[in-house]
């Protein structure tokens, strides 16, 4: 079995890892202790810079680099944790806050003095009800200790730490969204330029950063830069939790070394695809991933790797569709959570969406000709860089990467329909769902 | 209304373009909707402290929205007209911004619903492990409209299920799952829907055997740490000289 290295998921079972009480007796809360008492914040800045830890959220920016965009001098500034989730696929941060919430507060309070930040938020989703009430039950405990509020350990520093749950919209896990949705508006992303470091929440520099990236902090704070990238490659430093769903034996959260082989993630850990049948398509990053074939399980999975291969990392989530799954079917389902999911602010999005899952129905459906496929590529290539967001480049990549890379499944799809009478939509295909649950867990 | 209040002016569905042109054409800035004074409203004691609370958390009023369209929804069951008018009276808005609020999110509900809230998730992950079975079990079981659960969801007759197809949940482990009174519950079987429906017309708690929380992670046990990160537990000194020995340089 390949080796995860748990770092962040490390005691992620130990009873009681939720509370104060234990966590401090697993260390905990020493690296605030530290990052307040003995390291400057510009200091604590360079360690974070230095350490190459890269954003977990998706992006995969340096989030050293970020903080420091972060005007200096004295006004109010912001941190929010963007605990949105809701990358199909990716399901890592509800397990790392369930289990180990003071872990992630920890990392916001160092992250919020090392930017200044007197306000930091958890923007959690709607959906997370029990985790988000694990969350609150922590912040409470951890204001009673005095890690958070007024004149945390007599530092003379003052954060104050809000849990905010959404209502149910993938938009908000989109920054500027996000931060109209913690004003209370609609969740509508916003023009950038200003970019949030410079205008962000309520008009203030704003610094936001995923769930998994601020879990790093504690962990590079107390044991330095040098010691972190010791960890993964040189590009892609530190640990994952890698998510692995779909069509495998054992899906689940495993944390391992960046740069290990995707094989090993997706069959040695995730125990790969029921037995005799295959891995025909997996997205590497989420379902916004363009997707990747058999032929790229070999490479490392890094952020640098996954890029060349004309994918991204993302998340860190992989969803893995096997040798029953139709691909046209697989393109209708991503292109519908997008169209359901689009704001409907800008054009190309709001329509171009709408018009894939039309275009898509119709080659399942036996209604389409071949002409159909570049005109669905073409409208792909005309939503990508057009919107104030990437909601819509989103489903563009992966359903572009689909008709791409599985053209004959297609084309087979409106040859059929051809001469066959149009199929219900409804009717599924049949060959999706053959293997027994009961062999899953 | 409770209290009374009735708007005067307000498109319906059923206008027609014309009607519709003339009303909006005749209508003036000092039409429009004004806050409601708290005094005018009844608000329930315990709703008001719930939103008052929330105001008090941030640094500005309106970013209580969520919470309390959170709070009305708890309290009524659905982000009721009232309710809403209520909440806007507390805060200090219109009831049109909070209702252009409420409208925006799908959790939020407009209209009323079952008492149990059925959220089945429907996309990439879940679909790949058979969601579709088990949101047709839902569905046969609740004796509602599987077209109608697959857009904006559907209670039974009953009033006691309210049952929703919904992206994401961020419970891809558990495929194909369902979020029940939100409590995440996986991985579901065509017969756990049929049992689920039935417990909670019982008044039972739903398969508890199938709950998430509590459940340990997919990794297994803990295995031996990594060295690096072994030797970083005990590093407790000053960052940059503890750094170099933990590394081992």
């Amino acid at each position: 079995m390949a080796s995860q290295t748990r770092m962040l998921f490390r005691h992620i079972d130990e009873p009681g890892l939720a509370s104060i009480e234990t966590y401090r007796s697993l260390g905990g809360y020493r690296a605030l202790e530290r990052a307040l008492k003995d390291i400057e914040p510009d200091e604590l800045l360079t360690t974070l810079e230095d350490s190459g830890l890269r954003g977990r959220g998706g992006a995969g920016f340096s989030m050293g680099k970020k903080a420091s965009f972060l005007p200096r001098g004295e006004m109010e500034k912001f941190l929010c944790c963007n605990a949105d989730e809701s990358e199909p696929g990716a399901f890592k941060d509800r397990e790392l806050m369930s289990k180990n919430p003071h872990q992630l507060i920890e990392g916001i309070i160092i992250a919020a003095a090392a930017a200044g930040a007197g306000w930091a938020f958890i923007f959690i989703r709607g959906e997370y009800a029990q985790t988000a009430d694990v969350l609150e039950r922590a912040v409470e405990e951890a204001y009673r200790a005095g890690y958070i509020g007024e004149n945390i350990l007599d530092s003379g520093r003052r954060v104050e730490l809000v849990v905010h749950r959404g209502a149910g919209a993938y938009i908000c896990g989109e920054e500027t969204a996000l931060l109209d949705a913690l004003e209370g508006k609609r969740g509508n992303p916003r023009l950038k330029p200003p970019f949030p470091a410079i205008q962000g929440l309520y008009g203030g520099p704003t610094l936001i950063n995923n769930v998994e990236t601020l879990s790093n902090v504690p962990h590079i704070v107390k044991n330095g830069a040098d010691w972190f990238k010791s960890f993964g490659t040189e590009q892609s430093p530190g640990t994952k939790v890698v998510s692995v769903s779909g069509r495998v034996q054992r899906p689940g959260n495993y944390e391992v070394e960046l740069g290990m082989p995707s094989r090993e993630l997706i069959f040695g850990l995730a125990g790969g695809p029921f037995e005799g049948h295959e891995v025909k398509a997996w997205f590497p990053g989420g379902s916004s991933a363009p997707v990747l074939t058999a032929k790229e399980l070999d490479l490392p999975y890094s952020f640098e790797a996954m890029a060349e291969a004309g994918s991204m990392l993302g998340s860190g989530s992989i969803i893995v569709a096997d040798d029953t799954v139709s691909i046209p079917h697989l393109a209708l389902r991503t292109a519908r959570f997008y169209h359901h999911e689009s704001c409907g602010k800008c054009t190309p999005c709001r329509e171009g969406t709408n018009w894939t899952v039309k275009m898509l129905e119709r080659v399942i459906s036996g209604e389409a000709t071949p002409m159909d496929l570049d005109v669905i590529s073409s409208v792909q290539d005309n939503i990508i860089g057009h919107c104030l967001c990437v909601l819509g480049d989103s489903m563009a990549m992966p359903v572009g990467s689909m008709v791409a890379k599985f053209r004959d499944e297609f084309e087979a799809a409106i040859e059929a329909g051809r001469d066959a009478a149009p199929r219900p939509l409804d009717e599924s295909p049949t060959d999706v769902k053959p293997v027994p649950l009961e062999a899953v867990r | 209304m409770s209290d009374g209040w009735v708007p005067e002016i307000r498109p319906t569905d059923d206008m027609s373009a014309e009607e519709r042109q003339r009303l909006v054409s005749s209508m003036r800035p000092e039409d429009a909707e004004p806050v409601p004074e708290l005094h005018e409203v009844e608000v329930p004691d315990e709703l008001k402290e719930r939103i008052e609370a929330a105001m008090a958390k941030y640094p500005e009023v309106r970013s209580a929205s969520l919470p309390g369209l959170w709070a009305v929804q708890r309290h009524y069951g659905w982000c009721t007209p009232d309710g809403i008018r209520q909440a806007a009276a507390v805060m200090g808005v219109t009831p049109g911004y909070l209702e252009s609020v409420a409208t925006f999110y799908d959790l939020f509900r407009t209209g009323p619903v079952g008492r149990h809230h059925v959220l089945v998730c429907h996309n990439l992950a879940c679909w790949l492990r058979g969601s579709e079975d088990v949101l047709d079990a839902f569905c046969e079981a609740a004796g509602v409209d599987a077209d109608e659960v697959d857009h904006i969801g559907a209670s039974s007759e009953d009033g006691e299920v309210y049952l929703k197809a919904f992206e994401c949940l961020g419970a891809c482990d558990i495929a194909p799952m369902a979020s029940i009174d939100e409590r995440y519950y996986g991985p579901l079987t065509p017969d756990d829907a049929r049992t689920v429906i039935d417990q909670l017309r019982a008044g039972a708690d739903p398969i508890p055997d199938k709950a998430l929380f509590g459940r340990e992670t997919a990794g297994g046990p803990e295995p031996e740490p990594d060295p690096r990160v072994k030797k970083g537990e005990t590093n407790l000194g000053a960052p940059g000289r503890e750094a170099e020995e933990a590394t081992g340089g």
